[in-house]
């Protein structure tokens, strides 16, 4: 008995030891060892992001000479420095009007998506019974796919930006709800009884601790929202329209101008990429 | 909370139930045991499960009281409805029979911190006069008050991730503290640290709650710290759990904390009373006996 309790003694004392260090870990004193560490994370860094860009140069070179000395038929495959004239010559090709129908529709798309998606997401939460009868229909939306229902939404809606606006809501809403639901029914149901050890009601569980447990969740649907809001309206955009990127893709390709639908792929992606990003950052300022 | 108090008197089996607040004083004066006045009176609790597979009944007749200023523990085998029990008690779980009577506002602590990692220290020690719509000024002083007291105020604008297991704990009952509960109910609430630190945390948590004066009703599965924290211990059997014994735990010293108990000869003594009475039970008393 006496032994364990010295054992036992001893045992804290490292305790307190490792909780010491793990406290100065803060300003941490930098050895011979640290610093080649260090040095080795940077110089991967380093070479990991030199060869990203160099494949990026290489493919593009390579494109470029081929398409030049006719190996590669520029017509099909147009040319990096066709692309960047037409990149150039933005305004002539009305390219940043198409830029900007395109956008205001994804974005419109996506912030409706995402506040329907939510707040379905928080009455399913609310009501276990409407949840447990949405279910089957949920599943059966989920694995549609939603472009089947392109002609009725251009039926029911009418021909131009809102059918494209309802297409990429089509597609991004399900899935959001499904996954804010998922995250909301599974936040700590510890932390939940917690909460109503002080009484809490309802309103109050949801706002103080299932939402803002759910916020790394939601930043991560907006991530997936963005790409998904991005699909309906390039295939809405596909099927109706007379304006956006989509469009320009569609005529680019039916009148064999491969610049144009190269230089809108790539937009396209720049696009995503900056969205993406956008997102990326607000999670970090809202996500600790 | 039930506005009006019962006073069970040990001394006279007759009951006096529905004695009123104000007749307290006049109790006091009647009542020479330690503990004059019972903050909690459970009174033949019933718990039965209804599920598709039929009925399980969890609680038998459950009855005990705790008087202010001690400290009880329940103990028992594992699954005979301890935590339920507790739950009852504090208004979270429906009832199929019986009574609690509680004089004051109960604050509760859970196996696990259950701190909020995406709050400061400060703004989770808050949470429960927020919920309860009391975060006046004088109450948040009080919580500051409690931080610093009990040394966590350096910490109040850090983030839950970067404290110690135990100072998390910590932190979680000052959380209960704050709302100024006359009696605190502890669901295994130092289970989920390891053996070190629980000792430490049993200690501190023992010495504020003395120090602040707080009755306490504690769940646990451990023999030795239901003994090292306990003025009387109530062990239930199996499903259906009923009162077997209340054991009264003197050590026969002035401010005693779990460590000084844990050294004293007769801790081994209610060790055993007790560790026999659970063997009985089954499986719980295996476990405890592999701890040991």
């Amino acid at each position: 008995m006496e032994k364990q309790q010295k054992n036992k003694k001893i045992k804290s004392n490292k305790l307190e030891h490792k909780l010491i260090n793990e406290t100065t870990q803060e300003t941490p004193s930098i050895s011979e060892n640290r610093k080649k560490y260090l040095k080795k994370v940077k110089i991967r860094k380093i070479s990991i992001f030199v060869t990203q860009i160099s494949i990026l140069i290489i493919f593009i070179v390579a494109w470029e000479l081929l398409a030049r000395y006719g190996i590669l038929d520029s017509f099909i495959t147009s040319q990096p420095s066709r692309i960047l004239n037409t990149f150039l010559n933005l305004s002539n090709n009305d390219l940043l009007n198409h830029l900007r129908i395109t956008l205001i529709e994804t974005l419109t798309g996506f912030s409706l998506g995402t506040i329907l998606g939510v707040v379905i997401a928080i009455i399913l939460w609310w009501s276990p019974f409407i949840s447990k009868v949405s279910e089957p229909f949920l599943v059966v939306l989920n694995s549609l796919p939603k472009i089947a229902l392109g002609p009725v939404i251009i039926i029911w809606v009418g021909a131009g930006m809102p059918a494209i606006i309802v297409m990429a809501l089509a597609i991004s809403l399900i899935v959001t709800i499904l996954d804010i639901l998922n995250g909301l029914i599974n936040t700590d149901k510890e932390k939940i009884k917690m909460a109503e050890t002080f009484n809490a009601n309802k309103l109050q569980i949801l706002t103080k601790i299932v939402i803002p447990a759910n916020i790394s969740t939601l930043f991560n649907t907006l991530k997936v929202n963005i790409g998904l809001s991005l699909v309906g309206v390039i295939s809405g955009e596909f099927l109706v329209s007379k304006g956006g990127l989509g469009y320009l893709i569609v005529y680019g390709g039916q009148v064999f101008k491969l610049d144009l639908v190269m230089t809108s792929v790539i937009i396209l992606g720049i696009v995503a990429a900056l969205m993406y990003e956008v997102i990326e950052i607000l999670r970090k300022i809202f996500v600790k | 909370m039930e506005a009006n108090t019962q006073l069970q008197k040990k001394s006279s089996t007759k009951n006096k139930d529905a004695e009123k607040n104000k007749n307290i004083s006049k109790a006091l004066e009647n009542n020479k045991s330690n503990f004059p006045d019972v903050v909690l009176d459970v009174k033949n609790i019933c718990k039965t499960y209804q599920s598709k597979n039929g009925e399980i009944e969890a609680l038998k007749n459950i009855k005990f009281n705790v008087k202010k200023g001690e400290y009880i523990s329940i103990i028992g085998p594992s699954g005979c409805g301890k935590s339920t029990l507790l739950s009852i008690i504090a208004g979270l779980e429906d009832k199929t029979s019986g009574e609690v009577i509680v004089n004051g506002k109960i604050g509760y602590m859970l196996q696990k911190d259950n701190l909020l990692e995406w709050r400061t220290i400060y703004k989770n020690v808050l949470l429960g006069l927020e919920i309860q719509k009391a975060n006046t000024d004088e109450n948040k002083k009080y919580a500051l008050e409690l931080l610093k007291k009990y040394g966590l105020y350096e910490f109040k604008d850090k983030y839950p991730m970067q404290l110690s297991g135990g100072m998390r704990q910590r932190v979680a009952l000052i959380r209960t503290l704050a709302i100024r509960p006359k009696i605190l109910l502890l669901d295994e609430a130092f289970s989920a640290l390891d053996a070190q630190t629980r000792l430490m945390v049993t200690e501190d948590i023992y010495k504020i709650l003395k120090e602040e004066n707080i009755t306490a009703l504690m769940v646990t599965h451990d023999i030795s710290e239901a003994i090292s924290m306990s003025d009387r211990i109530v062990v239930l059997s199996q499903r259906p759990s009923t009162v077997k014994n209340i054991y009264t735990i003197d050590f026969e010293i002035q401010n005693r904390s779990p460590l000084i108990c844990r050294e004293n000869p007769k801790f081994s003594e209610y060790f055993n009373i007790i560790w026999k009475e659970l063997e009985k039970y089954g499986k719980a008393a295996e476990k405890q006996k592999n701890q040991k």
